[in-house]
């Protein structure tokens, strides 16, 4: 940015150059650990961690239809919220240069699930509708914006071929979509998992999916019950890759529809206009009242807009360097180099598994078990995130490494974990690292509705007490951190390559 | 009365990225003329045919020298996507998922020119180099525009067939731009040529006053501006290929 003001050493290596941004990293960490909430306030955690594993080991469920229902609602609301957008997102891509556009999608992926989950239960209660809703609305801005990077590393060269006055449409249904087919379709897939995740995780709003039935069962301390849950969410998603099938669609959103719970509860009748016309609105702002606004804005900043943004901040940078910290730990136990090709699987089943549990879940029991503080969030972010990302450092390593084994002269085991692979994987990792900064804000603001003081504890009061206008100003306030983190980390990246 | 030239160039620089490929080229090509031109790699004869197609997009196809092919849809589809500038939106949509039977003659036909009849359901990325190729020109003839600029358009396809394709080419446009590698093909089939070197043009004149011996004296000049002026090195052709079978 001001080449006069980079030192030589920034330019002239670029080891040093991954450590600066990794050693900034870990100092605001650092500063951020006095500012978070980290007490426990359980008395004896490890007998009832001891309890919640040998429900995992003794998974048994008394009524199977009702866990089979679970998950096909989880499933239900996955599938249509993905067929509708999926399609959505790509006719959004296809116009992603048009400024308006890439800012409403940004605003829409800026938001988590669970808060359009918390939204759109005000309008349409406990619905199929707000769940699909929930995860389909920030989808569709995930699905444009990755779209239209799959788009752009398209080569230009076929639709110079076509005769100059062809629209748009058509010109993209014959060049960019079949030429990014392949890549528009793992990505998709990749997003289904998500929304099996986003899916489960919604039941701890209130809506009929996995979720639901985990969040009763650990609290009443049904820790079999919970296994059998968890196992059977895990089966599933392991799974995917033998049953997810291109032509399963259509047969699978009829189904879908078809397996939908009943609506239950309330709702504002659904009135979109009045909810988006009056209800998020202060009062005095609605009567021009401009003092009563000022008197209004000042106290929420001061009771919940700033402790909350601090809590979220401080708890996402401790957060972002235990991910990391967790990786260059657990990435070696995974890979083929350092392990060897059969000790590397009980590695890499621990890894996936971390990866397929949602965030969510994992703060949850985290939280029954620590209590209510800082500390089940962080461990549950970088439990998920440090498994997600050492997954992927593992595979990236496996994938160089020869089947055969080291070349005669190279160096083993822990002399290879800090000559070889780790400088090797670090640039990436670093990157994948920073991809998650803005998931992990998000995460650690939503995992307030679990009773750790973030942002999102404040915007779930605000919706228990009905008290629409402070949870809409909130939700735009975690908004708009997540749009600064996300450009924050693309300049980091972008710094790290030159 | 002298007609508007269809080509007009004058004293224009082409650049690729931020280097300066062609520099002060003037140029005109007239409505019903054949060009060919010649030129070692990297002269840039891809940036002037670009250039040219740039003057009159709606009057050409444009075959690149990669060929612009979609992989994954057949060498049907690759063919009718020449079309898509006659056929409305919707019916485009629908060849997607079923061929409109009118153009599916028209292609069918086109294909069996082509020598591509038992390839045309193939997805492309199946086909060689040179049954590739001919889709690409497929395409460029489905167009069905007065000019053709295409960028060596049939150095991977096997000799015999290329004489037969490119005369056939020739005659189904009014005018031609073609860049080559095979000079033999240059000095047989077009009245005009255009040779790049240096970053500029070297020769431009009728086929006629050209023999194959000059040609190679051009790329000699080309290759070895510097050094090398040893007659012995002409036949070895270093440096650049060229094919002349």
């Amino acid at each position: 940015m001001m080449p006069a003001l980079t030192p030589d050493w920034w330019r002239e290596s670029s080891v040093r150059r991954l450590n600066g941004v990794s050693l900034l990293m870990l100092v605001l960490a650092l500063l951020a650990l006095p500012l978070a909430d980290f007490e426990v306030y359980r008395s004896e955690p490890w007998a009832e961690l001891g309890r919640m594993g040998w429900g995992l080991l003794t998974p048994a469920w008394e009524d199977p239809s009702e866990l089979l229902w679970g998950l096909v609602h989880t499933l239900a609301f996955a599938v249509l919220a993905i067929a509708l957008s999926a399609p959505l997102g790509l006719l959004l891509a296809l116009v992603f240069h048009w400024r308006p556009v890439r800012l409403v999608c940004a605003a829409l992926r800026s938001v988590h699930e669970l808060f359009w989950g918390l939204i759109f239960m005000q309008l349409y209660g406990l619905s199929p509708l707000t769940g699909i809703l929930a995860i389909a609305v920030p989808f569709t801005g995930v699905f444009a914006k990755v779209f239209a990077e799959i788009f752009l590393q398209q080569s230009r060269q076929p639709a110079t071929t076509l005769a100059p006055g062809v629209n748009a449409l058509k010109r993209a249904a014959y060049t960019l979509i079949p030429q990014s087919w392949p890549a528009l379709r793992s990505y998709t897939r990749y997003r289904f998992e998500c929304a099996l995740r986003s899916s489960a995780v919604l039941g701890f709003i209130g809506l009929p999916t996995l979720g639901f039935h985990l969040e009763t069962a650990l609290k009443q301390g049904q820790y079999s019950a919970a296994g059998a849950l968890l196992w059977a969410f895990l089966l599933l998603i392991a799974s995917l890759r033998y049953w997810l099938r291109g032509w399963l669609l259509v047969p699978g959103v009829v189904a879908a529809v078809w397996a939908l719970p009943d609506t239950v509860g309330f709702g504002t009748g659904g009135s979109l206009w009045r909810f988006v016309t009056e209800d998020i609105w202060p009062r005095a702002l609605l009567a021009g009242d401009w003092p009563g606004v000022g008197r209004w804005l000042a106290w929420l900043w001061q009771e919940q807009i700033w402790p909350g943004t601090v809590q979220t901040l401080a708890l996402t940078q401790v957060a972002v360097a235990a991910t990391g910290l967790m990786v260059l730990l657990c990435y070696p136990w995974a890979s083929r180099s350092l392990m060897g090709p059969w000790l590397r699987w009980p590695g890499r089943f621990l890894l996936l598994v971390l990866r397929c549990i949602p965030e969510l879940m994992l703060a949850f029991v985290f939280l029954l078990l620590l209590g209510p503080s800082g500390l089940p969030v962080v461990l549950a972010l970088a439990l998920h995130n440090g498994g997600l990302i050492a997954f992927l450092v593992a595979n990236a390593s496996d994938a160089e490494h020869p089947r055969q084994g080291a070349r005669p002269g190279e160096p083993r085991g822990l002399l290879r974990y800090a000559y070889v692979e780790t400088p090797r994987r670090y640039p990436a990792m670093l990157a994948l690292l920073f991809y998650r900064w803005e998931v992990i804000l998000r995460e650690s603001a939503i995992l307030g509705l679990l009773g750790v003081a973030t942002l999102g504890f404040y915007i779930d009061s605000a919706f228990e007490e009905i008290r629409y206008d402070r949870a809409f100003l909130l939700i735009v306030v975690t908004a708009f951190l997540n749009i600064l983190v996300d450009g924050a980390s693309r300049r980091l990246r972008g710094s790290m390559v030159r | 009365m002298t007609e508007t030239p269809l080509f007009q160039l004058q004293a224009q620089s082409f650049h690729y990225g931020a280097h300066c490929v062609l520099r002060d080229i003037s140029l005109t090509i007239r409505r019903g003329e054949k060009v060919a031109l010649l030129g070692p790699s990297g002269v840039g004869k891809t940036t002037l045919l670009d250039g040219l197609y740039r003057l009159r997009p709606e009057l050409s196809a444009l075959q690149p020298q990669s060929g612009g092919l979609v992989e994954l849809l057949s060498a049907y589809q690759n063919i009718f996507m020449g079309g898509l500038g006659r056929i409305g939106t919707a019916a485009a949509l629908w060849n997607l998922l079923r061929p409109l039977a009118a153009e599916r003659r028209a292609i069918e036909a086109l294909a069996q020119r082509l020598g591509l009849e038992h390839r045309l359901w193939y997805s492309v990325d199946k086909l060689s180099g040179g049954q590739r190729q001919r889709v690409a020109l497929g395409r460029a003839l489905f167009r069905r525009q007065p000019v053709f600029l295409g960028d060596e358009p049939l150095s991977s396809v096997d000799p015999l067939q290329a004489h037969q394709l490119l005369s056939w080419v020739l005659e189904q446009h009014d005018t031609a731009v073609v860049s080559l590698h095979n000079r033999q093909l240059a000095l047989n089939f077009f009245e005009r040529v255009i040779v790049l070197g240096n970053g500029g043009i070297i020769h431009d004149g009728p086929t006629r006053e050209l023999s194959q011996s000059q040609l190679d004296q051009f790329y000699q000049q080309t290759g070895s501006s510097t050094s090398l002026p040893s007659p012995a090195a002409a036949s070895a052709g270093e440096g650049w290929v060229i094919r002349t079978s």
